[in-house]
């Protein structure tokens, strides 16, 4: 019995000394991000600024491929073998929220009045959940109208006027596509990928100009299947169908199309500006996506940082840190030079006001909307088999928007029940 | 412990090995799947609950993964019986030449030794319409009209399929090769001796002889097929299966179940179900033409 008692003490005082040791030792916390090479190099860099700042934390920076990294998250995190601080997209965020995979941010640290005097308005509600802010960003992102003025050129248009309204558009498209003899679209007009950005533009910017709302305020009702949805969907489908400027995968995608000069005019995001500013063959020009009806529109979204479920402690402290270093206006700055997407505060975004491809996307912001996807790839996929439908099988834009509202729908239902 | 016995011992510790194996990599995992198809896991849910058959249910009545069921049939309907009957007309024109041999099987062999993913992309570019495609563009010199090929939901399968049997091809052709030269000539030689046909002889003699490999050629190749993933994964736009699900293969859904979806309770449901499709049609296959090996001797 007294032995038991003194292995007993002596384990007591082991563990003691081995608790203090380790709050001697420096924090490590693990980020994840996917794989973009001026993004990982860019946070090599702020790891080591960050950690000259707060001596007792290092930070390891992990990174998978963009096509499995959601894939890694969902498998790792239950597994307990997930970072401390991720970076997500936004569209991501319900499901993981949901899941419970990620915390709240402290209100100490992360308040509502805060995030609304340093973050685009559309973020809040975003990474809102029941009352409770679970994400920061650094950067945001949204789209504009990218065009080819060498193209522009040759189709006989002002390579300084880019169209204004969709009327304008279409228009322009028209002049821009070009044929061969047995009448194969070989050069498009506007590119039409509803898999790559397109399905964001009818969501929120086409159904929008066209006077319909997408969803409701709440984000879990579908609206677009009135007449005004409809008009909205006609008009895209009368570009692939009747006009022929552009279809669904004409040269595999609308960036390869783009960037072989065999696309006129694309609508992408502010993440392809890198891409393109490297291409020195390509002369483009940047717009804010064209209006109708008077209303401009647009798509916002962003990759956003969040502290992973269980992390506590000290470890959650140094995460706390970490997240408020990366939403610092310092790393906004380095981000938008380094990375080339825009900063999530609108007063940082402000000062680059004079560099016109950032205007461009500035003004863009102000009227952006955030879709509250709940099942980006489903939502998505909804769309592409919706104009795939309407293009390759001839059914009706009316019967295929309801239907695609009616599925939309379910998935709201089913994940929200 | 006598020699023999000890010889036996040692092959019995040898044979261990891929046991442990075996069981470890493939008999486990399969287990898991049965109890996990009978359970709601997913990985966005911490609940882990039973649910009898009801993932069974939920994918026995989802259209896209009967479509996904349908498609694969196709693949291997239409797939198998064509490598088989294009590589074993090919092995016997191969076996025929006396020049270039070695280079002419290399030939056929290099597509089924250069990697599945390459071979996929490669074609999907040659797949592609005007003004990419190389295929379109010698339609086009031809003045002939450009063929929709995968973006089409008509002919996107076929376009896949056509893929996956030219890659196939190799594999088959070189296991045929190998079957004709063990022909014992003297029965070719007697048979041409007594008159037979080049047609006879080859009806009567060679296919009969050819038909254990033929057996083997066919159940592998149905199971490739019924397991199709790879070049579909690679050739339809983000890796859908698409247009509109025309190309998706069972293999494909459950994979999205699994890895897009999360849905893993369901996704081992659906696998369990192409298990045991494998299986039936391995089975048939077995019965059926050890019937006709039989028959023939």
């Amino acid at each position: 019995m007294k032995r038991l008692k003194v292995l007993g003490m002596t384990l007591a005082a082991t563990m003691l000394l081995a608790a203090q040791a380790v709050s001697a030792a420096p924090v490590t916390i693990t980020y994840w991000q996917y794989f973009y090479q001026s993004k990982v190099d860019l946070m090599n860099d702020l790891i080591k600024q960050f950690e000259a700042k707060n001596p007792g934390i290092k930070v390891d920076q992990v990174t998978f491929p963009y096509e499995s990294y959601n894939q890694k998250v969902a498998a790792s995190i239950p597994a307990g073998e997930g970072p401390d601080v991720i970076n997500l997209y936004s569209g991501w965020l319900p499901m993981y929220v949901k899941a419970e995979y990620i915390q709240p941010l402290p209100k100490s640290s992360f308040g509502a009045s805060d995030m609304k005097a340093n973050f685009y308005s559309f973020v809040s509600p975003a990474v809102n959940f029941g009352g409770k802010l679970y994400s920061a960003p650094t950067a945001v992102r949204t789209l504009a109208l990218i065009w080819n003025k060498k193209l522009f050129k040759e189709a006989g248009l002002d390579p300084e006027k880019p169209p204004r309204t969709l009327d304008e558009l279409a228009d322009y498209a028209r002049k821009l596509s070009k044929y061969d003899a047995q009448g194969n679209l070989i050069q498009a007009g506007l590119t039409m990928q509803p898999n790559g950005q397109g399905h964001n533009w009818i969501r929120d910017v086409l159904f929008r100009q066209f006077g319909a709302a997408p969803y409701d305020a709440t984000g879990r009702k579908v609206t677009y299947a009135t007449p005004q949805g409809i008009a909205a969907m006609q008009w895209y489908m009368d570009r692939i169908v009747k006009d022929k400027v552009g279809y669904p995968n004409f040269m595999t995608d609308d960036v390869t199309a783009f960037k072989a000069q065999k696309a006129a005019m694309t609508i992408d995001g502010s993440f392809r500006v890198a891409t393109l500013k490297a291409m020195k063959d390509l002369d483009w020009g940047i717009a804010e996506l064209p209006t109708h009806n008077g209303i401009k529109s647009n798509f916002a979204s962003f990759w956003t940082n969040s502290i992973v479920s269980g992390v506590k402690g000290k470890q959650l402290d140094a995460s706390v840190k970490f997240l408020q270093f990366l939403t610092s206006p310092e790393v906004m700055e380095q981000w938008l030079a380094k990375v080339g997407e825009l900063p999530a505060n609108p007063k940082i975004a402000a000062a680059h006001k004079d560099d016109p491809i950032i205007n461009v996307f500035m003004k863009g912001l102000d009227y952006a909307h955030v879709t509250a996807f709940v099942d980006e790839a489903g939502q998505r996929n909804l769309f592409v088999d919706m104009i795939d439908e309407i293009n390759l099988k001839g059914a009706k834009v009316e019967d295929v928007l309801k239907r695609t509202a009616v599925a939309e729908q379910k998935i709201f239902d089913d994940f929200w029940k | 412990m006598t020699l023999a016995k000890k010889k036996a011992m040692t092959a019995y510790v040898f044979l261990a090995f891929p046991l442990v194996f075996f069981v470890g990599v493939r008999f486990g995992p399969m287990l898991y799947a049965m109890i996990r198809s009978l359970t709601d896991w997913s990985l966005l849910r911490k609940t882990n609950q039973f649910i009898g058959f009801d993932n069974f249910k939920a994918v026995l009545t989802d259209p896209v993964f009967l479509k996904s069921l349908g498609n694969t049939l196709r693949y291997a309907i239409v797939g198998a019986p064509i490598v088989i009957a294009l590589s074993l007309g090919i092995a016997l024109l191969l076996n025929r030449i006396i020049h270039a041999r070695g280079l002419f099987r290399l030939i056929y062999i290099l597509p089924y030794i250069t990697p599945m993913v390459a071979v996929s992309w490669v074609w999907r570019w040659m797949y592609q319409t005007p003004p990419m495609g190389i295929l379109n563009a010698m339609f086009s010199a031809l003045g002939l009209p450009a063929v929709e090929f995968l973006i089409s939901p008509d002919q996107a399968l076929y376009s896949i399929l056509a893929v996956n049997i030219w890659v196939e091809l190799g594999y088959c052709t070189t296991v045929f090769l190998a079957g004709i030269q063990t022909i014992p000539m003297d029965c070719v030689e007697a048979a041409k001796i007594d008159g037979a046909s080049e047609r006879q002889i080859f009806v009567r003699i060679i296919l009969p002889l050819l038909m254990p490999i033929t057996l083997f050629l066919m159940i592998m190749q149905g199971i490739q097929f019924l397991r199709i993933f790879t070049p579909i994964y690679n050739m339809s736009s983000q890796a859908m299966g698409g247009p509109l699900d025309s190309t998706k293969s069972a293999a494909l859904y459950i994979y999205q179940m699994a890895f897009t979806k999360f849905e893993m309770g369901r996704a081992s449901a659906a696998s369990l179900v192409l298990f045991a499709i494998i299986m039936v049609v391995t089975l048939l296959q077995l019965r059926i033409f050890d019937k006709k090996a039989n028959n023939q001797e």
